[in-house]
């Protein structure tokens, strides 16, 4: 499956300054896996070694928020990274 | 040799660079700017190359790695990262990369770091790829070692290595201990005997403590000293109990504080930074006055050093990682960094001391390199 994923601004350093990258996979754990292939590192600072999404990071599939990493992408899918960014 | 400062923050790293006259002082920087950077810290064997402890708010840690002296920097390419979890078993993940240590001199390229949550990991390679000791990591004691923590976890810090032997190592953690291996960290024994831990419902407890920074002298390796939580040590090895040295500090100040920091070629001469741990523990300088102390007989006798720094209402706050001293002997100097963001230097070994730079983030670290 072919999707669109949208990088927020913490992270281009690792898409060399790109906002939207396509990726591929069934699953978002795949998308992920995908991402870090063409861009070494990023996937960690999301997801941690038990492969839990990160407490200050939020994936949307479709404007849907993805609990887990084996929710399911469809071709054409649309994936936001979300940083909450807070305090001081 | 030239001299630079490596000042991590919690919104980057700066570094300090004196003139050819040692008198003004030229900030570089910020680099990684919002980062949180933890500890940046030489190769003595090979100058060339620095490692930083870094993360973001929101991003996971990770490790940097400079083969230029810190012009460019290059991220790990296998971060800090507990092994997976089996089911059932409870599974951690590195919150923070909080201490680097270079291997010992013997084994270029080997690197240890200390986490949050406490953990112990290591790298053959000069900081790329970094795996778990699971000697300590999968230790049977290690939830009960590291069970308190501070507010922001379990910090495994202050690792040594003794430079006889690369397989005889220390670590420290907060809150947990002082802790030994002779086995190049495939098992783990607590060495706490003789150190206070006033928090604790047993005064003899063989863990629980809170060592905030454990230094070994490399020209004494036998000899440790240990700034606690509960007071200032030393251990001369093969002993295994602890002196409370701060006994000989000033009674109206204590022998409270973060750092300690060793002389790099006299063995009996150390710097501490005392600072109020009384009530809720304020942890700033003592009556707003703030002072280093120096020993030059291994913690007999303490020496005040606050020429030059302010002579009251001065809250500071000097963190475990945020002082350091150079190796421009005979005058070696002495630095801290504080939670106001400011660098204080100490020439000739704290005598006369001299605000570098201000206006920076909170300082999380200060560390000399050539």
């Amino acid at each position: 499956m072919s999707c669109t994923v949208h990088i927020p601004s913490p992270l281009r350093s690792y898409t060399a300054g790109a906002g939207s990258v396509g990726a591929e996979g069934a699953t978002l754990g795949e998308v992920l896996t995908s991402l870090e292939q063409r861009f070494g590192g990023i996937r960690f600072r999301m997801i941690d070694e038990q492969d839990r999404i990160r407490p200050h990071i939020r994936l949307y599939v479709n404007l849907q928020e993805a609990p887990t990493l084996t929710q399911r992408v469809h071709d054409g899918d649309t994936i936001h990274i979300i940083c909450a960014l807070s305090g001081g | 040799m030239a001299t630079t400062l490596w000042i991590g923050t919690r919104k980057g790293a700066f570094a300090l660079r004196p003139d050819a006259r040692g008198r003004n002082w030229r900030l570089s920087g910020p680099q990684f700017l919002g980062h949180i950077i933890h500890h940046i810290v030489q190769d003595p064997r090979e100058p060339r190359v620095l490692l930083m402890a870094a993360k973001t708010g929101h991003l996971g840690p990770t490790v940097y790695r400079s083969s230029d002296r810190g012009r460019t920097w290059r991220e790990a390419a296998q971060p800090p990262a507990f092994r997976k979890a089996a089911e059932g078993e409870e599974a951690h993940g590195v919150e923070r990369v909080f201490w680097l240590t270079p291997g010992h001199p013997g084994e270029r390229g080997t690197w240890y770091v200390g986490t949050s949550p406490a953990g112990l990991f290591r790298s053959e390679d000069g900081g790329k790829r970094w795996d778990p000791v699971a000697g300590f990591n999968d230790h049977p004691m290690r939830a009960q070692w590291s069970a308190f923590g501070t507010p922001d976890g379990a910090f495994l810090h202050s690792i040594c290595v003794d430079p006889r032997d690369p397989r005889h190592l220390y670590m420290a953690i907060s809150v947990g201990g002082v802790f030994e291996s002779t086995d190049g960290g495939a098992d783990w024994a607590p060495l706490n005997e003789g150190c206070a831990a006033d928090f604790m419902p047993d005064p003899n407890a063989p863990f629980g403590h809170d060592p905030h920074c454990l230094a070994l002298h490399p020209l004494a390796p036998d000899r440790l000293y240990q700034q606690n939580h509960c007071g200032l040590y030393r251990l001369d090895r093969p002993g295994r109990r602890w002196v409370r040295i701060g006994e000989a500090m000033p009674k109206k100040i204590g022998d409270i504080g973060f750092p300690i920091v060793l002389h790099p070629s006299d063995p009996d001469t150390a710097w501490v930074l005392p600072m109020d741990g009384r009530t809720v523990w304020p942890r700033t300088s003592i009556g707003g006055k703030p002072a280093a102390y120096r020993t030059s007989d291994g913690g007999r006798s303490w020496r005040r050093l606050d020429k030059g720094l302010p002579e009251g209402q001065a809250w500071l706050t000097v963190l475990r990682q945020a002082m350091c001293s150079d190796d421009r002997e005979p005058r070696v100097g002495v630095y801290f960094g504080t939670t106001g963001g400011e660098v204080w230097a100490g020439a000739r070994g704290g005598e006369r001391w001299r605000c570098i730079a201000r206006h920076l983030p909170e300082i999380y670290s200060v560390t000399h390199a050539t």
